[in-house]
This record gives C-alpha cells, sequence and structure tokens, in this order.
C-alpha cells in the first residue's frame, strides 16, 4: 500500500469480501432450516448435526488442500499446461501468506469467499440424502464434493486462465454449473446408491409424499438462502481493477468490476439480472406446481441459478424468461426422474441445483455466442458446444462420477445407510429417550421435595 | 526477541510480512492437524456405529419403532 490511493483500493476490497462471507453464512443458515423443516421429527438433532458438521470438515480441508487445488490445476494439468507450481505453492498450507500477514491482506477474505461456495456445495448435497444416511459417510462425501470435486472444476472452468475457458469458451459468471451442477449431480451420483427412504414408494413404485413437518421453516430458509445468494453472487466479481491489472486486451485507463475471467461487468448489472431470475423463476415456480410454497421459493433459487451462468452480461427481461425456462424444466424433470427411476430426492436439490444448472450454462452458449470469454488474447469465444461441454464435465464428470464412486465404495464396507431398525424408529429416538428419562427423574426428585422428603 | 519475529513497531510497515507466532513451524503443525483430521473421521464413525447398534439392542424391539412412527 504505497500510497492512499493503494491503500483504499486494498482496504475497499479486503473488506468487500470479508463483506459477502458474512453475508453467505446466511446461506447456510437457511440450508439448515430448509433441511430440518424436510425431515420428520423424530430425525431432527442428528439432520441439523449432519449439515453443521460440514462447516468445520470443509472449513480444514479446504485450508489443507482445497485452496492449493485451485491455484495449481487450471491447466488440467496436462491440457493447457502442467501443474501451477509457484501459484499453487504460494496458496499452500505451510504458505506465510496463509496467515497474519501485513504484506498480503487479500488472501484470507478471498480464500474464505470461495470457501463459502465450497460449504454451499456440500451443503447442496445434505438435503437431497436427510433421513438415511450416516453422517460419518455423509461426513466423507462433503470433504469431497467441498474441497475436492467442485475446486478441480473452478479451477479448470472459474479461473482467468482455465482450461475450459481457454479452449472451450466455458462461461459461467455465477456458477450455474461449477456450484449447483456439480453439487446437483454428485448429489444424483450418491441418490442412485443410497436408495430412497424406506415407504416413499409403494409395492408397485408410485412416488408417496413425504411432507415437511415444518413447511415454515422450510420457506423461512428458503428466503434465508435468497438472502446469502446476494453475498454469493457479489464474491464472484473483482470488485475493483484496472486495465494494467488485469494486464490483457483492453486499452485505457478506466477502472472496472470484472467477472472472475476479468471480463468486466458491474454491480448493477448482477442487481438487475439477479431480481429479474429470481422473479422469472417464482412465477414459474408458482405456476408449474399450481401453487405448492416449496416448489415456489424453489423456483425462485432455480430461476437464478439458471441464469447465473451469463447474469453478468445478460438483459434483465432475458434474465427473467431463462430464469422461468429453467424452473419448468427442472421441476418437470425432477418429478420424471423421480417417477422412472425411483431417486428420492428429498428437498429437490438435484432438480433445483443440478437441471436447472446444467441448463443454465447450455442456454448461456447460445445467448452470449461470440462474446469474448477472456480479455486475453488466443481464448475461444463463448458458444454453444463449449458451454455444453462444459456442462456434461460439471453436473457428469466432476459431479455424478465421483458422488457414485465414492457411495459405491462406502456401501461396499457397509457405511454408508443407517440399519433399517435406526431408520424406522428415526435417528434421535434413543437419545430422545435417554433425554426423558433425565427429566423425568428430575422432576420425581423436585416432587419428593415439595413433599417434604 | 519474540516469537512472532515483531519485538518492536519502530518498523517500516512496507518491510513486514508475516507476523504469526513460531514462523518456520508450518509442516508440523500441518501435520499435526492432517493427523487430527483423519483421528476425528475414524473416531467419530466407529462412535456412530456402535450408538446405533446399541440402540437398536435397547430399543428395537417392534413396539418401540411402532411408538415412534405413531408418535412423530
Amino acid at each position: 500500500m504505497g500510497n492512499n490511493l493503494d491503500a483504499l483500493t486494498t482496504i475497499f476490497t479486503e473488506f468487500y469480501y470479508w463483506l459477502t462471507v458474512a453475508l453467505m453464512f446466511l446461506i447456510h443458515v437457511g440450508f439448515c432450516m430448509y433441511e430440518v423443516g424436510a425431515s420428520r421429527r423424530r430425525n431432527h438433532m442428528h439432520t441439523l448435526l449432519k449439515n453443521s458438521m460440514l462447516i468445520p470438515l470443509v472449513t480444514i480441508t479446504f485450508f489443507f488442500f482445497g485452496w492449493w487445488i485451485y491455484w495449481a490445476l487450471p491447466n488440467g494439468p496436462f491440457i493447457t499446461g502442467g501443474i501451477e507450481w509457484e501459484a499453487a505453492n504460494a496458496n499452500a498450507p505451510v504458505s506465510d501468506i496463509m496467515g497474519t500477514n501485513l504484506s498480503d491482506r487479500i488472501t484470507g477474505v478471498f480464500w474464505a469467499a470461495f470457501l463459502l461456495f465450497s460449504w454451499t456445495a456440500a451443503s447442496i448435497v445434505s438435503g437431497s440424502v436427510i433421513e438415511r444416511i450416516n453422517s460419518g459417510a455423509f461426513w466423507i462425501l462433503a470433504v469431497l464434493i467441498g474441497s475436492g470435486a467442485w475446486i478441480i472444476d473452478a479451477a479448470w472452468g472459474w479461473h482467468y486462465a482455465g482450461w475450459m475457458v481457454q479452449i472451450l469458451g466455458y462461461h459461467d459468471a455465477y456458477a450455474s454449473g461449477v456450484i449447483h451442477a456439480v453439487a446437483g449431480g454428485f448429489a444424483l451420483g450418491v441418490l442412485v446408491v443410497l436408495g430412497p427412504r424406506l415407504g416413499k414408494f409403494s409395492a408397485d413404485g408410485k412416488p408417496r409424499d413425504i411432507l415437511p413437518h415444518n413447511p415454515w421453516l422450510v420457506c423461512v430458509g428458503l428466503f434465508l438462502i435468497y438472502t446469502g445468494f446476494w453475498g454469493f453472487y457479489v464474491a464472484c466479481n473483482v470488485p475493483l481493477i484496472s486495465p494494467e491489472g488485469i494486464g490483457g486486451e483492453i486499452t485505457g485507463e478506466t477502472w472496472t468490476a470484472t467477472t472472475i475471467y476479468l471480463t468486466p461487468t458491474t454491480l448493477g448489472a448482477i442487481t438487475f439480472n439477479f431480481l429479474m431470475s429470481l422473479s422469472g423463476g417464482m412465477m414459474m415456480g408458482y405456476f408449474a406446481s399450481k401453487g405448492n410454497a416449496f416448489w415456489t421459493y424453489s423456483g425462485g433459487l432455480a430461476g437464478i441459478i439458471t441464469a447465473s451462468a451469463g447474469n453478468d452480461l445478460y438483459h434483465p427481461i432475458q434474465a427473467m424468461i431463462i430464469g422461468g425456462v429453467g424452473t419448468y424444466f427442472a421441476y418437470k424433470l425432477h418429478y420424471w426422474v423421480e417417477n422412472k427411476f425411483k431417486i428420492d430426492d428429498a428437498v429437490g436439490a438435484v432438480a433445483v441445483h443440478g437441471y436447472a444448472g446444467f441448463i443454465g450454462l447450455v442456454i448461456c452458449g447460445f445467448v452470449l455466442w461470440g462474446h469474448p470469454s477472456s480479455p486475453y488474447e488466443g481464448y475461444a469465444t463463448i458458444n454453444p458446444l463449449g458451454n455444453f461441454i462444459g456442462a456434461i464435465i460439471m453436473f457428469g464428470v466432476l459431479g455424478f462420477l465421483p458422488g457414485y464412486i465414492a457411495s459405491k465404495i462406502l456401501h461396499a464396507f457397509g457405511l454408508l445407510r443407517i440399519p433399517k431398525e435406526v431408520e424406522l424408529m428415526g435417528l434421535d429416538f434413543g437419545t430422545a429417550m435417554e433425554e426423558e428419562a433425565a427429566a423425568r427423574e428430575v422432576r420425581e426428585a423436585e416432587i419428593a421435595m415439595a413433599n417434604g422428603k | 526477541m519474540s516469537t512472532t519475529g515483531v519485538s518492536s513497531w519502530a518498523v517500516d510497515l512496507a518491510g513486514v510480512g508475516a507476523i504469526y507466532p513460531f514462523q518456520g513451524m508450518e509442516w508440523i503443525l500441518l501435520i499435526i492437524a492432517l493427523t487430527f483430521w483423519i483421528w476425528w473421521h475414524i473416531t467419530t464413525f466407529r462412535m456412530e456405529l456402535s450408538r446405533q447398534n446399541e440402540k437398536v439392542k435397547k430399543y428395537g424391539d417392534s413396539k418401540n419403532i411402532i411408538n415412534a412412527i405413531e408418535n412423530d
């Protein structure tokens, strides 16, 4: 920070990312409320703890190796180059910038913004598998998606020099694919192996509704996710950078906000588009589900998620229409997959995040066709094929496959699913009985004292 | 002499970098942390499975299960 302008820019950027982290924390509060509200009373505490414990586990593993992966693997490796040792080692857990360091004020907050994306990826999976997965198994899967699969895809397709951006012209400004499609695909891979909750399907294969015990909690949880999503969007941007700082083909001296790819956009643009895609999604969710509150709120999320890939550039009305289209197909696909393949996705996470994210990437490839994917020379421009291949990589290669393979391994060792009796009596049953007995004993002692014994 | 490498603030901050204590021990800290992390997964998973077996033995009869379902 050599002069006042440098100091202001640095402190503004530090505070900017810090604020996004505080806002994004609400995503996790929302996910927990939503998941507990969707679970039955006999599973509440286990459901809450299963999700909450991913916070420390993904945090420490993202510090140990997740952040290193992001900086090490933008080239594949061996697609556009080797491992980026220098950048990776600067961000390794043993590097001196990964601690209190007066010469680096940005790494900590930038790391944290990415970490909150990691929590989101793992939390998306958490909701879909409630009431029948072993918490220990889920936490291994959470580390795999939160500090492994998603951050590899971020290195490939959400890094200014990622090979997918360079070769495919892949564009995904607010993470339709790199967070949502990958987490939705991962959840589907786990669900295929895990199987449905007992009683979800009748003997003839017809799905039954397992209703949330508290629809209010579910809806307020989704509202909180919307709130946290503001932080998510803003965290995807670089708030202020000069053409010299970018070092690409942009000329002149006009500073700008950019996407993660260092392509210019504005906070105003993403504010328009966030709200319009949310609206398109909510309206379509209400229409498609015939006024079901859960799908109306989820529709808002699906709308944002569908439009996110191109929300740095869309016109607000395009964002609204794209949000609505994605929500409609995500809703229809959820029930089609449930009926056809007997997949029990307890909170619709595969649809809202996975299908909507996939559809959003494909639409983005067409709508932004020909726009530069990067300010640097020699990169492919945005195109339908590049984004379609990108969607397959996100949902299938880095999402579904790791989820499916890891679940198969856990299943082979008998570690994936809870015993049938525990599922029927409820995960909290024994603890609740013991707590009830302890309370009874205290009451009896108090009554004895009141009787003067 | 201090654990942080800073023993006085009579310095130009432009020349100051890391100021956390015991610099140079990062690898040892990392190995301790990684060991704790792996240990935690194994131990808590074992705890969970043994608690489930205990629960099934103690409460797993059909009367308790029906009671739990009906009271939900």
